[in-house]
């Protein structure tokens, strides 16, 4: 190869043309009248619903898109308003957000952070969206979250149950309303030790990603302080479907309890092939086998079938609940199809509400003002009691749910029973303990 | 022009002013039309375009050139975009350091793994380089997490040094990634009567490493080097017999054509300062397979194409849903319109793989050259009598064979 032909005016002439069109943009920087990213500018406001609709987690997709359409329906106007007559805040009217009428936007978020966040990008920078929500994976919901926080866009976290989402990796612009791996731990462990006892040796599988691993230790530090020992913790790759190879070695480590810190379909398949294993009626150390799942949702239990009769773990909520907001949501998810609303539903359909909500008081779409506006908010009827959105971390504190696969289940929804319902004081923890900073909040533009 | 012939240089030149004017050429509907649902010229899938093109480009001087077809080529890119981000987090947010190390690293890298997968040929080539492609995803995704990130990826924090720049900027957010002061999702938007172009940062740096990469590429092609990798292609056994050892050269093929993998993974992180674990993975690199056979396998335009068409398809037709399709046949009777709906609905949404596997399948069968030779039999169609010219469209375009 030869660059004869390069002279040193052909290079000056180049490296001019070249500097010029690097700083052109900084001159033709044409958005900032606004003051904020995809200000809303005709009648109507987009809304980006970003969920798995692919991979081990797209039941729960599938559903939160269910919760976002009839949520977009009651705020428009549509439907019997569901939550909207129960909410303890009575600033939506059924007419849009800010007289503003809802479209949405949906894209696939493959439960991969790369593909997601593609996904969101997409939806901020071709569709206009001003908030993005959704997604049924913490590692997602980190990148995501993240991305909404560079781009100045409002993320409500859709089911995401890592303490990191709003823990070591909060962002001024990202919302939690779902609960998480600590509370989920601080409510199980009492329980736990009433019905199995204070010696206990546990196994866990863990799924390989943030959510997994802070589940693990917020599970292991409350059962351990029980007195439980752990005999090992094995990590499973988020992909795998068939989990024989990690369940065949539990009996003979000298486990009596094996923890599943699975979700979806992992779990499906690693609590059937537990229970092919005869781990349900084996014996170790003079004590029945049991098998704990410390997130739990109806669509799992759907999956797994029989064999979650008795299993504990924790739900952020459960249609089954009779307070006046819950009965709403799940009469209007029910007569739209025909079906009773996850909990990754629920906590969806809240996100959506309460940014409509916030966005109503604060009378902008600006995403300071609306996270002015939702920090340190109180709330009630949504489905969970009273509920504070906390202004240190984006977390939302409110009541959980510990429950355990019913005996003899009425239909084929009412998989679940509710054991105990722990109090939002129980599982609330100093802001700081999780470490990270929320940083200031980003309007973009 | 440039050591280039007058052919390529048209052919440059081509490529130049499409990456010059994509966003005018992406967005050609008005963005309240039904049709803006086509549009692509936002910044996010331009800079897809030619950051996979890149990529494809240099898999091509690969696998176009001397015949070896890697199935391990994601795994330079998941380097590259990993070297980048740690680089954005360590040093300065600055992107020039983060694109010269990933295209280092992933050098390196190449030059380990083709140094071992290069002592067998065909089909072995392609299962020890896919071997050691699912051996980097294993180690990235699960192993090696406190490096990578593990299945949550690898990001930047407030946490981090940035030693040259500070961990934060004057907000007290982490900084994005930019140029001297330009962020690279900065963009300038043109409004004209209800068009909308977004010039955008990102997008043009990309462009112009994509516009050198392509340079190169020609270069290479047209070198005494590109010729012996041709002739690794067409005979490798003669080459050896008469004493000529073609380890060297397709050992440097490979690393070069590694080395554009890292450009376009630290491009990608510069882009968005994220690195997961899934760009490493077989599908990745199967992508990369595709978008070169698909646009032309061993021509200079094809892989860009066939990026260009993969990505669209990707980022386009997966995001239109059941409403959107709805809408699109309104105008019809109940009936039809539910029946069209459900008709269309297995190839759109998140059945896109489906429609691209049915093109490609078309492609393979009735255009084995790709798209560029699709290109080509609509030229010769339309009977432009140029045989001069056809003559010399042949020589650079057609697979060296």
């Amino acid at each position: 190869m030869s660059f004869s032909n390069l002279t040193r005016r052909g290079l000056i002439q180049t490296g001019a043309v070249a500097g010029a069109g690097l700083a052109l943009p900084t001159y033709l920087r044409a958005d900032g009248h606004s003051g904020y990213t995809n200000a809303p500018t005709g009648d109507t406001v987009t809304l980006g619903f970003n969920v798995p609709q692919s991979g081990p987690y797209a039941d729960e997709g599938a559903d939160e898109l269910r919760a976002y359409e009839l949520a977009v329906e009651h705020l428009n106007g549509g439907g019997d308003g569901g939550m909207m007559g129960t909410f303890s805040s009575k600033a939506l009217s059924g007419s849009g957000i800010l007289g503003k009428k809802v479209a949405y936007v949906t894209g696939d978020t493959q439960t991969k952070p790369d593909a997601a966040r593609a996904s969101a990008k997409s939806m901020i920078e071709k569709d206009g969206a001003v908030m993005i929500t959704g997604g049924s994976s913490s590692g997602v919901a980190v990148a995501v979250q993240s991305l909404c926080q560079e781009a100045g866009i409002i993320f409500m976290a859709g089911l995401t149950h890592s303490n990191d989402t709003t823990g070591k990796d909060k962002k001024a612009n990202g919302f939690r309303h779902f609960f998480n791996s600590y509370m989920s731990g601080a409510a199980l462990a009492p329980i736990l030790g009433e019905n199995y006892g204070k010696d206990r040796k546990a196994y866990h599988l863990t799924a390989d990603y943030n959510w997994g691993y802070t589940t693990e230790e917020a599970v292991r530090t409350s059962t351990e302080a029980l007195g439980w020992e752990t005999v090992a913790a094995v990590k499973t790759p988020l992909a795998q479907t068939d989990f024989k190879d990690y369940v065949a070695p539990v009996l003979q480590s000298g486990a009596d309890i094996l923890v599943l810190n699975h979700y979806g379909g992992n779990m499906v398949n690693s609590l059937t092939s537990a229970v092919q294993f005869g781990l349900r009626e084996a014996q170790a150390n003079g004590k029945n086998f049991e098998i704990i799942v410390p997130l739990y949702s109806r669509l799992m239990a759907k999956g797994a079938g029989e064999n979650v009769k008795g299993i504990f773990g924790s739900t952020n909520w459960h249609w089954s609940l009779t307070d006046e907001g819950s009965k709403a949501f799940v009469k209007s998810f029910g007569t739209k199809y025909g079906f009773p609303p996850s909990q990754a539903a629920h906590t969806c359909y809240v996100q959506t509400l309460l940014y409509a909500d916030a966005a109503e008081r604060a009378g902008s779409f600006n995403p300071c003002a609306i996270a002015e506006a939702l920090e340190g908010f109180e709330f009630d009827g949504l489905g969970n009691g009273k509920t504070l959105y906390r202004a240190e971390d984006h977390q939302c504190f409110k009541d959980v749910l510990v429950v355990k696969g019913k005996e003899n289940p009425d239909n084929e929804f009412d998989l679940l029973e509710i054991v105990e319902v722990t109090p939002a004081a129980q599982v609330t923890y100093d802001a700081s303990i999780f470490g990270g900073e929320l940083g200031t909040c980003n309007p973009g533009a | 022009m440039f050591g280039l012939n007058a052919k390529d240089t048209r052919l440059f030149f081509i490529v130049i002013a499409l990456v010059a004017f994509a966003p005018f050429l992406m967005n050609p509907f008005p963005t309240d039309s039904a049709m803006a649902q086509f549009n692509a010229g936002y910044p996010d899938l331009m800079q897809r375009f030619v950051i996979f093109g890149i990529f494809a480009i240099g898999f091509n001087i690969l696998f176009g050139l001397t015949g070896y077809l890697s199935f391990g080529h994601a795994a330079f890119l998941g380097a590259g975009s990993y070297a980048a981000v740690w680089m954005l987090k360590l040093l300065t947010i600055n992107v020039i350091p983060a694109i010269m190390i990933s295209v280092i690293v992933a050098g390196v890298f190449a030059l380990l793994i083709g140094f071992i997968s290069l002592r067998r040929s065909g089909i072995y080539f392609s299962i020890l380089t896919l071997a050691f492609a699912q051996m980097a995803f294993a180690l990235a995704a699960s192993v090696l997490t406190p490096i990578t990130g593990g299945e949550t990826g690898l990001q930047t924090a407030l946490s981090d040094p940035r030693i040259l720049d500070g961990a934060r900027d004057a907000g007290g957010n982490i900084p994005a990634p930019g140029l001297w002061g330009m962020e690279m999702r900065d963009s300038a938007e043109w409004v004209v009567s209800g068009w909308q172009f977004t010039f955008n940062v990102g997008y043009y740096l990309a462009g112009l490493c994509m516009i050198l990469a392509f340079y190169l590429s020609i270069r290479i092609f047209r070198s005494p080097f590109g010729m012996m990798l041709r002739a690794v292609k067409s005979n490798q056994q003669r080459m050896n017999y008469t004493g000529l050892n073609t380890r060297p050269y397709t050992l440097a093929a490979f690393v070069i054509s590694g080395m554009y993998a890292g450009l376009a993974g630290g491009l990608m992180a510069a882009m968005d300062p994220l690195a997961g674990a899934e760009r490493m993975q077989w599908t990745a690199s199967g992508e990369v397979v595709l978008m070169t056979i698909l646009g032309g396998a061993g021509t200079l335009i094809g892989p860009v194409l066939g990026a260009g068409f993969i990505k669209y398809f990707e980022n386009i037709f997966s995001k239109i849903n059941d409403n959107v399709l709805h809408q699109w046949f309104a105008f019809m009777p109940d009936g039809i319109e539910d029946f069209l709906v459900t008709i269309v609905h297995p190839f759109v949404g998140k059945g896109w793989h489906l429609t691209l596997g049915l093109m490609f399948m078309a492609v393979v069968i009735f255009l084995p050259g790709g798209l560029v030779e699709g290109g080509q039999r609509i030229a010769r169609l339309f009977g432009r009598k140029k045989k001069a010219a056809d003559k010399e469209t042949d020589a650079s375009k057609t697979p060296a064979e």
